[in-house]
């Protein structure tokens, strides 16, 4: 199935709302991680609002579908995503990092709010998701599991034993979405630790892997309708980003990765995020 | 009450920084260390997994990039590959934080290090609740219990950036695998830059005989600003630096305990398996007394700034003032 216009638009204008919030919500804490969110806000929001089966009314439901956020430092999308599904009150969202709140600098378990696990270790969401997808399947359920990773988790060897051990069960369930912006902390990816072509490699350990744009909300929901209609290999997505999509002085700087913006900067990036 | 004096002249009585008081943060020492390790010794390789602008391994790599190999995100590999470096002679410094660095490579650590016995140095940043913000998935409570434990290891927590500096320089200098655990805050700086760091030994930083209050890491800053709370009401307490935790310095805590009667622990970890345990283990295979353990009790921490979380969950120096005093009430 194809988008309708009226879900373009609303995924495009969802995605730049959660780009905002992101700044906001960064800028607000003094601290966390805005460019990996930005990066991620296109194929995030195409995720959420047109596969994800998760809203207020099936949240309790057990075999509803789950998400886990794997690179967990991008949570502050993650959060502002729940919020406009209306699962987390929006003015918790300025309370982002702040002593007492549910949101967490990385994402803590929380099946008020939606948040489906806890994750900050790089490495580990992967194996989690599949455990999640047999369960799903163990049970005759339709649920399908969503996770992301990134190109710098994908240096973490733990991710390629869940790859193996997924595809050695057929999770067809299960999908991951690897962001995939070619920078980590330290740098540029490619120069730091290369972890070449993603796509040749999950391909060869048996999933069905496909490149996108991680920014052409058309081509992801392409992508993820035919993750969906896999029957015996699990998927996974290359979505190729940018990271701090949307505003210029963040685009493709590693610096941005974990670094809040200070107030002139914040209202630079909401001025071009308007 | 009043205050005895330590009695035995073998006791190390650390040189106390005068002046205003500054702050700066362990890791930086290390890096400072490090840096200058690398230029006086070519047999010193660095390692470190997508982290080195934190773990202040940056500066290393930049002098000496021949020996500098970032591992990417990858703390498993890292110190197995460590291993290898160190089997081949080379002493080795890795670093990541404390909860990837001891948490995520524990058993690459035990079977490739510590069993063959290597020169791997284990420099983990970012340690304990003082992490702040990115909260409990990277506040690493349990990096103490998890490296005294292992045979052959060394566990060092430097209180401040003097002592840091000191334990790195021993650190490359003595054989083996050292575990030493370092801090992302910047703290206060209470040793004077003339302060030797021996291996098994602990320091003396402040003479009392009311009780003595023992820490490690940035809880030596916080039970000397107990000290002086203590001290304006009356009590003298001595006040111990346990900077190492294995070996650990017997002697000085059996003392402390006869003469003091009472002791109380602090350190920004879970009491399970930490300095607190450290203490109670010499102690109870000699001669026990009161004792109570400040640190973190059987839970995670959570998201909030440095200075918050330590006051949130009682480490701070006024919560550890009154702990002591409740400890005092309960001397025989
Ligand atoms: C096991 C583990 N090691 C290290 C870290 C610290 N860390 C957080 S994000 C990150 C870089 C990850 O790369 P990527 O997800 O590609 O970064 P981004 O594109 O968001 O900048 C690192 C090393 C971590 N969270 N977990």
């Amino acid at each position: 199935m194809t988008l309708t216009d009226e879900q373009r638009t609303e995924i495009r204008e969802t995605a730049n709302e959660v780009r905002r919030d992101v700044i906001r919500m960064v800028h607000a804490a003094g601290c966390g991680h805005p460019g990996g969110p930005l990066g991620m806000a296109d194929f995030m929001s195409t995720l959420f609002l047109a596969h994800l089966k998760l809203t207020r009314s099936n949240l309790h439901a057990a075999d509803r579908d789950r998400f886990i956020l794997g690179n967990g430092h991008t949570c502050a999308g993650y959060y502002a995503l729940l919020a406009q599904k209306g699962l987390i009150p929006r003015d918790e969202l300025l309370r982002f990092r702040k002593l007492g709140s549910p949101l967490q600098g990385h994402p803590h378990r929380n099946a008020e709010l939606g948040i489906d696990f806890s994750t900050g270790s790089l490495g580990n969401s992967l194996s989690v998701a599949s455990g999640m997808a047999l369960a799903a399947k163990l049970n005759g359920w339709s649920t399908r599991v969503y996770s992301t990773s990134s190109d710098g988790e994908s240096q973490e060897g733990q991710i390629w034993e869940a790859a193996t051990s997924a595809a050695h069960y057929g999770l067809a369930n299960l999908t991951v979405i690897v962001d995939f912006n070619n920078i980590q902390i330290d740098g540029v990816m490619r120069e730091v630790m290369n972890v070449r072509d993603l796509r040749e490699k999950y391909a060869a350990f048996g999933w069905h892997a496909v490149d996108v744009d991680g920014h052409d909300i058309d081509a992801v929901d392409a992508a993820l309708c035919a993750a969906a209609a896999e029957t015996e290999r699990p998927s996974a997505i290359i979505a190729e980003t940018v990271i701090g999509k949307g505003v210029s002085f963040m685009e493709n700087q590693s610096g941005w990765h974990g670094v809040a913006p200070n107030d002139e900067q914040a209202e630079l990036a909401l001025a071009e995020l308007a | 009450m009043s205050g005895t004096s330590v009695s035995s002249p073998s006791i190390n009585i650390a040189p106390r920084a005068t002046g205003d008081v500054r702050r700066v943060a362990t890791r930086e020492a290390y890096g400072e260390a490090l840096l200058q390790l690398g230029d006086e010794r070519e047999d010193i390789v660095v390692l470190d997994a997508d982290l080195s602008g934190s773990t202040k391994t940056r500066a290393f790599g930049a002098k000496h990039p021949e020996r500098f190999f970032n591992m990417g995100v990858a703390e498993a590999n890292m110190m197995g590959t460590a291993a290898g470096l160190a089997a081949m002679g080379k002493t080795v410094f890795a670093s990541s934080f404390a909860m990837f660095a001891a948490g995520k490579a524990w058993e690459q650590l035990r079977q490739s290090v510590c069993v063959p016995n290597l020169s791997v140095k284990i420099c983990a940043t970012h340690a304990g609740l003082t992490v702040g913000e990115d909260g409990k998935s990277h506040q690493m409570l349990e990096d103490i219990a998890l490296m005294r434990v292992l045979p052959n290891m060394k566990v060092f927590v430097p209180a401040d950036a003097v002592e840091a500096r000191q334990v790195i320089r021993v650190a490359a200098e003595t054989p083996g695998p050292v575990y030493v655990r370092l801090s992302r805050a910047a703290t206060p700086v209470v040793l004077a830059d003339e302060y030797q760091f021996e291996i098994g030994r602990g320091t003396l930083l402040r003479d009392g005989g009311d009780v003595a209050l023992a820490a490690c890491g940035v809880e030596v800053a916080e039970v000397l600003e107990a000290a002086e709370i203590l001290a304006r009401e009356g009590i003298e307490a001595r006040v111990l630096g346990l900077a190492s935790i294995d070996p650990i310095d017997g002697e000085l805590i059996r003392q402390a305990a006869e003469e003091c009667g009472a002791i109380l622990t602090a350190e920004e970890h879970q009491v399970n398996g930490g300095l607190g345990e450290a203490v109670a283990h010499v102690l109870v295979e000699s001669r026990p007394v009161p004792m109570h353990m400040v640190g973190m009790r059987g839970e995670f921490g959570q998201s909030g700034k440095a200075g918050e979380l330590i006051a949130h969950y009682g480490l701070d120096g006024a919560s550890i003032a009154a702990a002591a005093k409740d400890l005092i009430a309960r001397k025989g």
